[in-house]
């Protein structure tokens, strides 16, 4: 209550142009958030709405004209599972690759007295504004022979030189004594960086670990340009065919008779299918959010 | 005459001890060579660098059966053709266009966003509000442009609420606007996050003084709340302009259809279809790299320029 009052009278305090500011400023925060959830509430309830009923009169809260239909038809499609699973294995294995590659590059790369860090630091940084481009990755990747082999999505963007000089950063504000306690006791660089530095980085840790999963889960062009197989394709490839080229997988929508039920069913599976893809992501971030914060803080004093 | 007779012998050894000691340093700490720095470097090379090679491939007539060394050189006469050719102009206004409105309306929205959560008194509140700001973030490229193309097709949302029945993707002059729209949309919450984290290094002694001294809110943030942020707006600035250029492909081709493409193919996508789809790997390497060159021309100029306003403090 008292927390309350403090902050009316700090309000009433203020000058008249401040209040209008301020009004203002919160107005426009208030119109940009439900600019954010309208929609998503727009989608939701039109993923349970019958397609005709939809196309000719809209949102209706009329339960008859309700229906799963969308859902149980796309989450009966084997294609989309087969997504899911293969997102699910990438992402994984990506993000421990490249959290296990980005952090140990990051520890040598945080001490002043690593020999050979500005050859290392040029060489890195360079390639965060040059590249081959897309020709010259795409022939490097055939000739090793990763055309539609998982490895072509996986390995080429392991290493993130953003990551590393974040890690790199957050490394540096450890207290150097935890470091001359473990030489004293002999342990080797290896000890000291799992035993010693790693655990007391975890905040770090999971910050790169989720922007590395949440990338590589809603990624969709390495994966279209290097995965050809069906069985390989990862969930955003699976959506694209739905949501963009409005080519839902056949068996979701062949057993309607005419041509315009189809293209109907098709525009319906698109909400259900919104609603199905994004609901683990959305589930997972808010538990994330406390770290959100501490990784942008690390990367941002010395960018 | 003495001078330089003694110097070289007094040079030499100081090198050579130099290089023992490096190397003595590195018989050490053979460790963080081979196990830490190692798999990064590789995959470096290999990754980077050797595409980076396979730039050449934009001077030649590329033949995938005869590869980089059995191709015939034809020197600048891809540039030549892309530039003198009459959609080169219409791609790279698309391009810049796309990039410098995004820039424009994009860039000080975070910066809005941050300044006012910073003024929401109650941490719940604005732990409530974050949550909501940060969620299309967790949305993906094609999810988000699925979601575009519902709500814009003639019988979407935005229709309904006004009255009309227009094909929004189907027209070039709406593309770029619901491309800058949606990315904002998307974007704006999660980009505020770091200068939210600068503020709140803000000193709030400084803050209390302010508002003791009867500084009025613009005073206040010009004061206190600006200074704390401002190198970061200056890196985020730069980083961006220095990404100009490589704007990204996924959602514009998401957002491409056969009739918007006056306004939606950019470069990157440009260089996809005649390199992947086509199979013109010479012609549409030389493109890319125009492109990329123009990038680092940008970055450099716009951390010159940078340097010179905020004494000599680039990045």
């Amino acid at each position: 209550m008292q927390v309350q009052k403090k902050k009316k009278s700090q309000f009433a305090r203020q000058g008249t142009q401040d209040k209008i500011i301020l009004i203002t400023g919160y107005v426009l925060l208030g119109l940009f958030l439900v600019a954010i959830i309208v929609p998503v509430i727009y989608i939701i309830l039109a993923s349970f709405i019958d397609p005709i009923t939809l196309q000719n009169k809209g949102l209706t809260f009329d339960f008859s004209k309700w229906t799963l239909t969308a859902y149980q038809r796309v989450l009966s499609n084997g294609q989309i599972w087969v997504g899911f699973r293969n997102a699910l294995i990438y992402s994984i294995a990506f993000t421990a690759l490249s959290v296990i590659v980005t952090l140990l590059a990051a520890y040598p790369m945080s001490r002043s007295d690593f020999k050979g860090r500005g050859f290392f630091n040029v060489i890195f940084v360079i390639t965060m504004f040059f590249g081959g481009g897309l020709i010259p990755t795409y022939l490097l990747i055939s000739n090793i022979g990763w055309l539609d082999n998982p490895l072509a999505i996986l390995v080429p963007g392991a290493f993130s030189v953003w990551n590393m000089i974040i890690a790199r950063t957050y490394y540096q504000g450890v207290p150097r004594d935890l470091h001359e306690a473990a030489d004293i006791d002999g342990a080797s660089e290896m000890e000291y960086f799992f035993q010693i530095l790693l655990p007391v980085c975890t905040p770090i840790i999971a910050t790169i670990a989720m922007w590395q999963f949440v990338g590589m889960w809603n990624s969709y062009f390495d994966a279209m340009i290097y995965l050809n197989s069906a069985s390989k394709q990862p969930l955003q490839l699976v959506l694209r065919a739905i949501l963009i080229q409005s080519q839902p997988e056949p068996g979701m929508v062949s057993d309607m008779q005419s041509t315009a039920e189809r293209a109907q069913l098709a525009e319906l599976l698109k909400y259900a299918t919104i609603i199905i893809s994004s609901l683990p992501l959305m589930i997972m971030y808010p538990f994330f959010q406390k770290y959100f914060d501490n990784g942008i803080m690390a990367g941002a004093v010395k960018g | 005459m003495s001078k330089p007779s003694t110097s070289v012998p007094a040079g030499a050894p100081y090198k050579a001890s130099k290089l023992h000691n490096t190397w003595v340093y590195m018989k050490h700490h053979w460790q963080l060579y081979l196990l830490f720095i190692m798999p990064a470097f590789l995959l470096t090379v290999i990754f980077r660098y050797i595409p980076m090679g396979g730039v050449a491939i934009g001077f030649m007539e590329y033949n995938p059966i005869r590869g980089i060394l059995g191709s015939e050189w034809v020197g600048l006469a891809h540039f030549k053709r892309f530039l003198s050719s009459p959609d080169f102009l219409s791609y790279l206004m698309n391009t810049l266009k796309l990039s410098v409105f995004g820039l424009l309306w994009g860039f000080p929205i975070p910066i809005l966003l941050a300044f006012l959560l910073n003024r929401i008194m109650s941490k719940k509140i604005k732990q409530k509000v974050q949550l909501v700001l940060y969620m299309p973030n967790f949305i993906s490229v094609i999810v988000l442009c699925g979601i575009v193309r519902i709500l814009l097709s003639p019988t979407g949302m935005v229709n309904m609420l006004l009255g009309t029945n227009y094909n929004f993707m189907t027209m070039p002059q709406a593309f770029r606007t619901i491309y800058i729209a949606s990315g904002i949309w998307q974007g704006a919450g999660w980009s505020s996050i770091i200068y939210t984290a600068a503020l709140s290094n803000a000193s709030k002694d400084l803050k209390e003084a302010a508002i003791i001294d009867g500084a009025n809110l613009l005073q206040q943030i010009k004061t206190v709340e600006w200074p704390a942020i401002k190198d970061t707006v200056l890196i985020q600035f730069i980083m961006s302009v220095g990404n100009i250029m490589s704007i990204g492909f996924e959602k514009a081709y998401a957002l491409q259809t056969d009739l918007n493409m006056g306004a939606s193919e950019i470069i990157s996508t440009y260089v996809y279809k005649r390199g992947l789809i086509d199979g013109n790997y010479g012609f549409s390497t030389a493109v890319g790299l125009f492109n990329t060159v123009i990038n680092v021309i940008l970055l450099i100029s716009m951390n010159a320029i940078v340097k010179k306003m905020n004494e000599g403090k680039g990045i």
